[in-house]
């Protein structure tokens, strides 16, 4: 085996090694957010949001304001940049979002004043500007389709993802009006399966997919940088892997000198 | 140490490729955090075009408003103080505002729109050192000026302005005062902080 | 230009004869051992995360604002309004966890080769004492974006004080300058994170760097290569830093920054790791977080914190476990440096060491309170189950120092003959 066989196998060796102890970090932090996103309490199911999708991202945006900002802010948004991310003219977004006689670039703030709202509901609803970051579009997902009526409730309703939530069903227009199937074990009742009992305007899969969009509506509210941060993402890693590349061969050309 | 020779003509194009290629690298980084002081969002939506409702201001009157922070004056001038405008030419420092003071539309006498001479609308900030002028409307000798013909006094240091902004000789600022870009919305309405589409 | 450059050099040389030394005696006359192999990246990655730190953390200081009124909006600010800003607390955040993990490697580097061992003992002191500085830097930080997370963790972390006796509440209310971390704790704090620690720690990491270039460093064979030097008195097995180690660690270092930019640019949060979900709500003095818990990095110390019932001797153990580490200079006997020539004995624990402390992590982490259910029924006792490992996992941690300890002074240790050379793959 030659002198330089040898340093390339060396070299080879080295690499291997790194690269696998790399990887295994890679593949340890990939597990890590898998598991770690994952939420208990019973089945629940992706959200399957695709927040590049600006059409879905419109439509979900439409609901917000159709049934959601009468009574939640999202004060981190304001109406220019939905208009600019959303691919929306200012007129349009002043027109179709801005009930509230707002200025484009003022923040998105429900007309919902405090005082009523804790007559109401017991508590005033909170902030939704990062709702998807504390609780994951997972978890929106599905509390917007586990509400149930529950004449127990102040308020009429419940919901199995969030019980207790002093929150009525804002699409039940849309998704029906869904019971709760009880059933009881260890001597405590809880809910068994919820049913669509009044139909709405959509029908099951329509309503999915109206849920789906909303959730990745509130996900880009979460975090507008998240498309930028993705593209700006794939140059920077390529001109990394071009330079550790350069770096590599100057340094093994240096150490050529060593062995 | 080694069997060869070292390649020395290898190791210096390497050094250089890497250095350069390093160094795009490091300033393309340092891009970010230099952007990232320009006027934050937040900030470009403070900044935003102010819109003014006019119908209420009478010939011979002034209304103010804030714009990006800075005073901004609509004055309603009477066809009297208009007509003192031509006969100021020698006395000023800058009368064909060839300094480029304001928008393209206001470089004329009267420095406002031609098919609107009456309305001027201009940034209260005196151009020597940042005081906000007086507006001295009245036609009458004043202590300062015994020929005045209407304008803006500036008490700091004592520079004056024609009724169309124009510099006086002999005072401490240097320019005219600055006309922001705007246009008209209707006749009762001026949107300050943009100008007509298409600009000459 | 060289010419220009080498003028310079003169002009400076001349009114500050003993710079130039300085750069000869630390880079190109410092002769390292030739044999490094991958663990001996983490110290220059350390640095490289220290100053990503400081450069992302004065830029965030240019927009955040301190305060219990206005800190959490002020970090949505960043992400939303500030151009680039979400790319600077990205790099802040991810740079935080780095910082934990590469220093984490670093310190096992130590554990693995006996870096701490004479005359390197000064060395393994100042580190640890940059770790101490670390944590606390970290902790501080954590509390600045006066999220929920933020909030409940200050709180947990200062009561622990309350534990001294005697002067423990006073000292809880002193730290705080409230009845509870409030406005005041918060401006407090972000004065330590911004300015005084960061003194402190690159006070620490020169003097740390200069103790190991007095010395010389260690290597995965523990030989020391200064005990074999040729006619010119450069050690046989020594190459010079620079250019050597230089471009080494600029592999290194890229590949390191390629791992950080799939973080960065693809999972910032890392599925709650990194950026914890409960962070995201603003802080509430009146609502607790279903799960408090602190950032991945402190959670083995957490862990042993808990599994103690004991509010006092918990604390104590907590202590005493980065205490003993300190003490590892003296606590090991033993004449033989790297775990490749040493008794198996050393290598059984030092095995069931690593497992410990990452097993502290997950109970830490709160991973026990899945994994037990899932282990022994839905109906097991959780709180006491992960209580009693709990105590298993401190024997088998405290136990490591009384083994090591034991292990050498009485001369169990059954070592292999350590080469006179160090040993290269070739």
């Amino acid at each position: 085996m030659t002198e330089s066989t040898r340093i390339k196998l060396k070299m080879m060796n080295q690499l291997a090694a790194r690269t696998f102890a790399y990887a295994l970090l890679a593949v340890t932090a990939m597990f890590a957010t898998s598991v770690a996103g994952a939420e208990e309490s019973g089945e629940m199911q992706s959200a399957q949001t695709n927040v590049s999708n600006v059409t879905s991202l419109q439509r979900g945006a439409r609901t917000y304001f159709n049934y959601c900002s009468g009574c939640h802010s999202i004060k981190y948004m304001n109406y220019a940049r939905l208009a600019a991310d959303l691919q929306l003219s200012e007129a349009e977004v002043l027109k179709s979002f801005a009930f509230t006689g707002a200025r484009i670039g003022d923040q998105v703030i429900s007309n919902m004043p405090a005082d009523s709202s804790q007559q109401w509901f017991g508590k005033t609803p909170p902030d939704l500007s990062l709702e998807a970051r504390a609780k994951s579009p997972d978890w929106i997902y599905n509390y917007l389709r586990s509400f149930y009526v529950d004449p127990t409730s102040t308020v009429g309703w419940n919901n199995t993802v969030f019980p207790n939530a002093s929150m009525p069903n804002p699409l039940w227009e849309l998704q029906g009006v869904q019971t709760a199937h009880m059933a009881r074990a260890d001597g405590e009742v809880h809910v068994e399966k919820l049913e669509v009992t009044s139909p709405g305007k959509q029908s099951s899969a329509q309503f999915d997919e109206t849920a789906r969009d909303l959730t990745a509506f509130l996900q880009y509210v979460g975090e507008p940088a998240a498309l930028q941060r993705e593209s700006v993402g794939v140059w920077v890693i390529l001109f990394l892997v071009v330079f550790t590349f350069l770096a590599w061969l100057l340094k093994h050309e240096y150490w050529k000198d060593i062995h | 140490m080694a069997n060869e020779g070292v390649n020395q003509g290898r190791r210096r194009f390497l050094t250089a490729t890497t250095v350069v290629v390093g160094g795009a690298g490091a300033i393309t980084a340092a891009i970010p955090f230099i952007k990232s002081w320009q006027p934050s969002a937040r900030a470009r939506n403070a900044g935003a075009p102010v819109l003014a409702d006019i119908s209420k201001v009478e010939p011979g009157q002034r209304l103010t408003i804030a714009w990006r922070g800075q005073p901004v004056w609509i004055v309603n001038r009477t066809p009297q103080l208009l007509a003192t405008l031509p006969q100021e030419a020698a006395r000023l420092t800058d009368p064909d505002s060839d300094v480029a003071q304001q928008p393209p539309f206001a470089k004329n006498e009267t420095r406002s729109y031609k098919d609107k001479p009456q309305w001027f609308v201009v940034i209260g900030i005196c151009t020597h050192l940042g005081c906000s002028p007086e507006f001295v409307p009245e036609i009458k000798p004043e202590p300062y000026d015994p020929e005045w013909k209407g304008g803006f006094y500036c008490p700091c240091h004592k520079s004056r302005y024609d009724i169309a902004g124009r510099v006086f000789k002999g005072v401490p600022a240097p320019a005219n005062l600055v006309v922001p870009p705007y246009k008209f919305v209707g006749d009762h309405q001026i949107l300050v902080g943009v100008g007509p589409e298409g600009a000459a | 230009m060289a010419n220009f450059f080498s003028n310079i050099a003169g002009w400076v040389n001349e009114r500050a004869p003993s710079m130039m030394p300085v750069y000869r005696k630390h880079m190109t006359e410092y002769y390292a051992p030739k044999n490094f192999n991958f663990w001996y990246y983490f110290g220059v990655l350390a640095m490289v995360v220290l100053v990503n730190q400081i450069v992302t953390g004065i830029f965030l200081t240019m927009f955040y604002k301190p305060g219990a009124a206005t800190a959490f909006d002020s970090v949505e600010y960043i992400m939303r309004d500030v151009e680039w800003g979400w790319l600077i607390r990205y790099m802040h955040s991810t740079g935080a966890s780095m910082f934990f993990l590469v220093i984490y490697l670093h310190m096992f580097r130590g554990l693995l080769y006996g870096s701490y061992k004479k005359p390197r003992e000064l060395v393994w002191l100042l580190g640890m004492l940059i770790f101490l500085a670390l944590m606390a830097e970290g902790f501080l930080g954590y509390v600045l974006p006066w999220g929920n997370m933020s909030f409940w963790g200050a709180k947990v972390i200062i009561s622990l004080f309350g534990a001294i006796p005697w002067i423990g509440d006073t000292l809880v209310q002193w730290i705080m300058g409230d009845y509870n971390p409030a406005d005041a704790t918060l401006n407090r704090f972000f004065a330590l994170h911004v300015v005084a620690l960061p003194l402190v720690l690159l006070l620490l990491v020169v003097l740390h760097i200069f103790a190991l270039h007095e010395v010389g460093s260690n290597n995965p064979d523990g030989v020391e290569i200064k005990k074999k030097k040729d006619a010119r008195g450069i050690p046989l097995d020594g190459i010079a830093f620079h250019p050597y180690y230089t471009l080494h660690d600029l592999v290194g270092i890229g590949f390191f920054l390629i791992i950080c930019a799939f973080i960065i640019f693809y999972q910032p949060t890392v599925g709650g790791w990194f950026l914890e979900y409960d962070n995201f709500i603003p802080a509430n003095n009146l609502v607790t977080p279903a799960e408090i818990k602190p950032v991945w990095y402190f959670t083995p110390f957490y862990a042993i914190l808990r599994v103690i019932p004991s509010k006092g001797l918990g604390v104590f153990a907590m202590a005493a476990s980065i205490i003993l580490l300190f003490l590892m200079p003296w606590l090991d006997r033993g004449a033989v440096k790297s775990i490749r020539y040493r008794g198996r004995g050393y290598k059984i624990a030092l095995t069931l060491f690593t497992i410990t402390f990452v097993l502290f992590g997950a109970i830490g982490a709160g991973k026990s309170a899945e994994w037990i259910p899932e282990i022994f029924g839905p109906t097991a006792d959780v709180s006491g189950i992960e209580m009693h490992f709990g105590w298993l996992l401190l024997a088998i941690y405290f136990g490591f120092f009384l083994f090591l300890w034991v292990y050498t002074h009485f001369g169990y240790e059954k070592t292999k003959p350590v080469p006179e050379r160090v040993t290269t793959h070739d």
